[in-house]
């Protein structure tokens, strides 16, 4: 099978052809969507046979890539589509195919009756495509291809509700900003593409980081193309300085949210970092760099969604937290435990996204959980697999979670420092803090909608089945990456899969010092306790005493101002980026130097050949005497001349 | 040597098409319509068994046809193709006929004088791609301004005189200057030789040995007169004027075709005559071409009538080739040519679709839009493609053009610096902003103004016919680029060696 | 016969030929240019008949009748254009003949 895991490329392109071609026609929802959904699905087994095969192979033959055709070849840049099948690639394949189908299947529910549902399973079988193409492609142009590919189907399915209103703007803008603020960070990702190909005469992963660790190639340049490529994930993944497209984002329909938002276009980031890890670890500074970027953005992230009140909104900002956690692993060298992250948070973020679409869906499109409280006893299945996904994210012992941020946590403290670690921790607070608020306010306490006009139902079974295979997995998909201190002689299973990924890499970081088992555990702990008492509180304050909350935020109204308003950054953005450049070019450069200037330049010169004609033209009085006063003018000098010179 | 005459009938149908439609009674509408395409077409297919008969892996020129034509001077008739020569000829054959299609129903006056001027360009144009003798390319590069004077100025829009004239006299001065230089180049070369010659292939041997001084000076009179039909920033002020008035067949194939002469000229003429003084002007060169790109796109970003939108857009995009064509890499070359076709068909397709909405509304101003996905669903798409493959997304021919310029262009070493390409990507960036920009306020958002629901259609059969092949190609290029870099690659690769081989100080 | 020197005849020629010139110059009527364009001629013919004499070389004398015969086929061409102008701008003054004009 493995040599058949161009099909995971190819049928989502089908179900896309189909769809979008003949889905006017199809006038069946049911038929659209099971159209949709089986490409996802096939697609998903066809990864897990490649798995089986994979596994079954000795370690040191588990990479192996499949050729398709040349698709760039000029002078030594030979560029093929070709797929590489490894540990690595295959575990963001299960990821994208699994969750995708479990979202393709739930959005036949929630789509239902939407005029464009052809055109919604259209664009989301693209977007697989354009996925697999990314997380499988053996070389930086392939996976370059899917990365613009997910950003245009980002675009598109961000404004598929194309005529309705977004906030202050439009779901068109939304996009629109989407796809740009993609694209500055894409303009780094290819200067990295550039310098990659100079330094290696490769875009090709295996042979660029085989060179990577033999070449000798300085620290700086390794620097530069590291700090390229890392804009080009800020871009993608959501990270400061870019990650303001996110919280837009959530003006397209609820699945887009959980599939691209956050089980995998954004992931790519990080998928990104982890392949190249070998580039990062050449230049610990942009390690640096990296870690801390992803510290912070984790950090403002949270405090920014503690005080939202759009329930779409709060799980943006803990999307981008939690990719901001992801990035720290990596940056402090633990890539495995960033991609057991996206895996965990693929599992409960999906679940969380669906989870309220099952709750706006169900409260008739209402987004604003100030009108929610008490849902729980009328949406049963929602609120037990949502209230499954907050204690995963939380880091609830057991759950999935818990394993993949305690993991985090650990290496930050290990690798990084106590100062990662404290922050780390403070954030993990903060997150259980915000997402038990938004559990009570939804679905305890009292009930704050109009009981005539909202009648909160649940969902239908097409829409609540993923929702519980999504639970299943956020409570013990943990478990495959459960540390050595718990499993013993085992080791971490998912840990040891993809260390062969990260041998050449990691063998190039320096890690100081050693940690024992006891800090470990102390650590952990610590963590644990932190979160636990962040939930308690959380539940205690908003579902019974929400005027705590209140007096807070009245007493602290400057720093709340700043939270809700996310730091000002995008009126920041607004005013020292955007506005600058549109009217120094409307102003500055069309009307004034286009217009006046270079096109004054050009009709000037009409306008002075014209000026001159006009005082030339004035010799020609038609009057003949003149004319013969000018030619006896001219012949008595011409004699003049001609009897001085001899 | 081996004469071939296929590429006379090639050039020549044109020509005497153009003449046989003259002798059509004005009245008989639709024949003169169906016989202009047919011409047209007739050259497509010539063009394609040349094609199919090309050897691709050799770079001297082929299908070559020598007659003497005016003995006392040495110039002859001499035309013949190579891989960059034949890929331009396949795109002015190719979107020929479609731009005749295109128009089927928005000319209706002179009919007759408007489908002779169009074969008479395209003749023009061929004769330009085709010739390898200086005094012929002289002659065909100005026979074709005078059908775009008379296509802009006649059929075009409000302010169409100033337009024709503006553009006629801009090209036309670079062009003298260029005659100018040419004459030079002749004399010097019988200078040299002792015998005056107006042969491209000698003067290849003859010219890079003229001294640094003189040939900064002949390098700078081609230089300009190619420049100003690219166009290169600053000398770009025609462009926008000239898009905006023409009617929709003359913008499609003055973006299509016509801007193309300009950068072919750098690429056939101004690198392998002057290979020194373009290794010294490079810099600059490239330096203007960087501007232009993000000057262009920064000022399409403000527009408001589609049409210029678009126009400033080419004048971003023919920056990028300009950047490849100095850039001197392999790559970087490549690049540019394939660019050089990329933008004819993306801009191409641009033009055309503005034209599908124009014909029916009669309006270009993008306020005048607003939510048109729900009444022209297909032109919606049909647009969007259009618009990604122009913003360079992966997948589409745009991203194979932009991507080996600026990969060219970083490792040139030529420029020697980075600055170059990080700014020209820079450009990448804005290009999406301007095109989704337009987009997003022509088709998505409500319909504020009811009038569109009366006037807007969608596509009809034939403009289904004019677009689908571009978009063919659209996709083509963008999936399989190899079938047409395989084709220049022999090509770019001996003009590259040639420059270096009269520059030892930089490799390639 | 009395021996008159040359230099009078020249001096008389020059004279006349000024005032032929300065009355196509100034004057206003045409016919009045047209009748100092002859004066201009006679002063020449007076010139070379001369010089014809005092060299004893007949060959400007018989110039002479050429130029007598040029000057009398100009005189009336240039009298039938001033008739045909006549007839359609209804005056014989040349400033007021500018159709030439800018």
């Amino acid at each position: 099978m493995i040599n058949y895991i161009y099909l995971t490329v190819l049928l989502p392109l089908i179900g896309f052809l189909i769809n979008g071609l003949f889905g006017p026609k199809i006038k069946n929802e049911k038929v659209i969507g099971i159209i949709g959904s089986s490409t996802i699905g096939l697609a998903f087994l066809v990864t897990v046979f490649a798995l089986f095969e994979t596994i079954n192979l000795p370690v040191e033959s588990r990479s192996n890539t499949v050729e398709l055709f040349t698709w760039l070849s000029v002078a030594g840049l030979n560029i093929k589509f070709a797929y590489l099948v490894d540990q690595l690639s295959l575990t963001m394949s299960l990821i994208v195919t699994g969750v995708g189908f479990l979202i393709h299947v739930y959005a036949i529910g929630y789509m239902h009756g939407d005029k464009g549902f052809w055109r919604f399973f259209a664009y989301l079988n693209l977007f697989i495509f354009a996925m697999m193409n990314l997380v499988l492609g053996d070389n930086f142009l392939v996976l370059f291809l899917g990365w613009e590919g997910v950003g245009l189907c980002s675009y598109l399915l961000i404004g598929f509700w194309y005529d309705r209103k977004f906030e202050k703007g439009t779901t068109s803008e939304a996009a629109k900003k989407a796809f740009v603020v993609n694209r500055i960070g894409d303009f780094g990702f290819l200067l990295g593409m550039f310098l990659i190909y100079l330094t290696f005469d490769s875009l090709n992963f295996h042979e660029v980081f085989t060179k990577a660790v033999s070449f000798p190639v300085s620290e700086s340049t390794f620097g530069l193309i590291a700090i390229f490529l890392f804009i080009g994930a800020t871009g993608k993944s959501a990270q400061i300085p870019l990650f303001v497209w996110l919280p837009d984002a959530m003006a397209g329909p609820t699945p887009v949210s959980a599939l691209i938002h956050a089980a995998t276009m954004v992931t790519a980031g990080v998928y990104m970092v982890s392949r190249a890890a070998i580039i990062f670890t050449s230049a610990p500074t942009v390690m640096m760099i990296v870690a801390v970027i992803g510290l912070l953005t984790a950090l403002v992230a949270a405090t920014i969604g503690l005080v939202q009140n759009d329930i779409k909104k709060v799980l943006a900002y803990s999307t981008v937290s939690q990719l901001g956690y992801m990035f720290l692993a990596a940056g402090v060298g633990a890539f495995g435990a960033s991609i057991f992250h996206v895996m965990t948070h693929a599992f409960f973020k999906a679940l969380l996204f669906l989870g309220a679409g099952s709750v706006i869906h169900g409260m008739h499109e209402e987004q604003n959980i100030q009108n929610y409280g008490g849902l729980k006893k009328y949406m049963p299945k929602t609120y037990i697999t949502f209230v499954i996904a907050a204690f995963a994210i939380a880091g609830f012992p057991g759950l999935s979670g818990f394993f993949s941020k305690d993991e985090i946590l650990w290496f930050s403290y290990a690798n990084g420092g106590i100062i990662f670690w404290i922050i780390g921790v403070l954030t993990a607070m903060l997150t259980a803090f915000y997402m038990f608020r938004l559990v009570s306010l939804t679905f305890f306490g009292k009930e704050r909608f109009d009981h005539h006009h909202v009648h909160p139902h649940e969902s239908p079974l097409v829409m609540t089945i993923p929702l519980m295979i999504l639970a299943g997995l956020s409570l013990i998909g943990g478990y495959i990456g459960i540390p050595e201190i718990f499993s013993g002689s085992h080791g971490n299973v998912f840990h040891n899969w993809l260390e062969p990924i990260y041998a050449p890499a990691l063998a190039k970081l320096k890690i100081y010092g050693s940690h024992t088992h006891f800090e470990e555990i102390l650590l952990m702990v610590i963590s644990v306790a932190l979160a636990l008492s962040a939930i308690y509180f959380a539940y205690k304050i908003y579902t019974s005493k929400p005027h705590i909350a209140e007096n807070i935020s009245k007493r602290f109204k400057g720093s709340y101002n700043i939270l809700f308003n996310k730091y000002f950054i995008d009126e920041v953005y607004e005013a020292a980026v955007v506005q600058p450049i549109q009217k120094g070019s409307e102003k500055l450069l069309w009307k004034f130097a286009d217009t006046t200037i270079i096109d004054g330049a050009v009709n000037g010169i009409a306008k002075l050949v014209d000026r001159s004609s006009n005082i030339i033209k004035k010799l020609q009085t038609g009057v003949v005497q003149f004319y013969a006063i000018i030619m006896m003018i001219g012949i008595a000098i011409t004699l003049l001349w001609i009897i001085l010179s001899l | 040597m081996e004469q071939n005459l296929l590429l006379t009938y090639l050039l020549f149908t044109p020509i005497i098409g153009s003449v046989l439609v003259l002798f059509i009674k004005q009245e008989q509408k639709n024949l003169i319509r169906w016989f202009g395409v047919l011409i047209a077409s007739v050259a497509f297919v010539i063009s394609l068994i040349v094609y199919f008969n090309f050897d691709a892996s050799k770079s001297e020129f082929q299908f070559i046809h020598q007659i003497v034509w005016i003995q006392s001077l040495n110039v002859s008739y001499y035309i013949g193709v190579d891989g960059i020569s034949l890929l331009l000829v396949l795109l002015t054959t190719f979107l020929t006929p479609l731009t005749l299609l295109s128009t089927w129903s928005s000319i209706e006056n002179n009919l007759k004088m408007f489908t002779f001027s169009i074969l008479f360009l395209e003749a023009g144009m061929l004769g330009v791609f085709l010739s390898l003798d200086i005094f012929l390319f002289y002659v065909f590069w100005e026979a074709m301004l005078i059908p775009m004077y008379f296509i802009i100025g006649i059929w075009g829009g409000e302010r169409r005189i100033y337009a024709s004239i503006k553009f006629f006299i801009f090209t036309m001065a670079g062009s003298l200057l260029m005659l100018v230089a040419i004459i030079w180049l002749a004399v010097y070369a019988s200078q040299l030789t002792g015998k005056f010659t107006t042969n491209l292939l000698e003067l290849y041997k003859i010219a890079p040995t003229i001294t640094q001084q003189i040939q900064g000076w002949m390098f700078g009179a081609f230089f300009l007169s190619f420049a100003i039909k690219v166009p290169l920033f600053p000398l770009h002020t025609w462009l926008p004027d000239a898009h905006v008035e023409a009617p929709t067949a003359g913008s499609v194939i003055l973006a299509g075709v016509l801007l193309k002469m300009g950068t072919y000229g750098l690429v056939r003429y101004c690198l392998p005559l002057f290979p020194q003084s373009a290794v010294q002007f490079a810099p600059l060169i490239s330096v203007l071409a960087v501007i232009g790109i993000i000057y262009g796109a920064l000022v399409s970003m403000v527009q408001t009538d589609m049409k210029k939108l678009v126009a400033y857009s080419s004048v971003s995009h023919l920056g990028f080739v300009v950047l490849g064509t100095f850039a001197m890499t392999i790559e970087s070359v490549q690049g540019a040519v394939i660019q050089m076709v990329n933008h004819g068909l993306s801009t191409g397709a641009l033009f055309l679709l503005v034209g599908v909405i124009y014909e029916r509304t009669h309006r270009r101003d993008i306020a005048y839009y607003g939510g048109i996905a729900k009444i022209v669903p297909v032109y919606s798409t049909a647009l969007l493609i259009a618009s990604l493959s122009s913003i360079g997304l992966p997948g589409l021919n745009g991203f194979i053009g932009e991507f080996l310029i600026l990969l060219g262009s970083f490792k040139s070493q030529v420029l020697d610096n980075w600055w170059y390409t990080v700014f020209a990507a820079s450009g990448v960036i804005f290009a999406a902003v301007y095109l989704l920009w337009m987009y997003q306020r022509i088709v998505f958002g409500v319909v504020k103004n009811p009038d569109l629901k009366n006037h807007l259609t969608d596509f009809n059969k034939r403009e289904l016919i004019v677009l689908i092949p571009i978009f063919v190609f659209i996709v083509w290029i963008g999936i399989y680029p190899s079938t047409f870099l395989n084709l220049t690659e022999a090509t770019s690769q001996s003009i590259l060696n040639h420059v270096s081989s009269f520059t030892f100080d930089f490799l390639k | 016969m009395l021996s008159i020197p040359i230099e009078y005849y020249l001096i008389l020629s020059a004279f006349m030929f000024i005032v032929g010139v300065t009355g196509v110059l100034i004057r206003r009527n045409a016919i009045v240019v047209f009748m100092c364009i002859e004066l201009m001629l006679n002063a020449a013919n007076l010139s070379l008949v001369a010089f014809s004499s005092y060299h004893g070389n007949p060959v400007g004398q018989i110039f002479v009748f050429f130029v007598m015969t040029v000057a009398a086929a100009e005189a009336t061409v240039g009298l039938a254009i001033i008739i045909a102008i006549f007839r359609n701008k209804l005056t014989v003054n040349v400033d007021e003949i500018n159709i030439f004009k800018w």
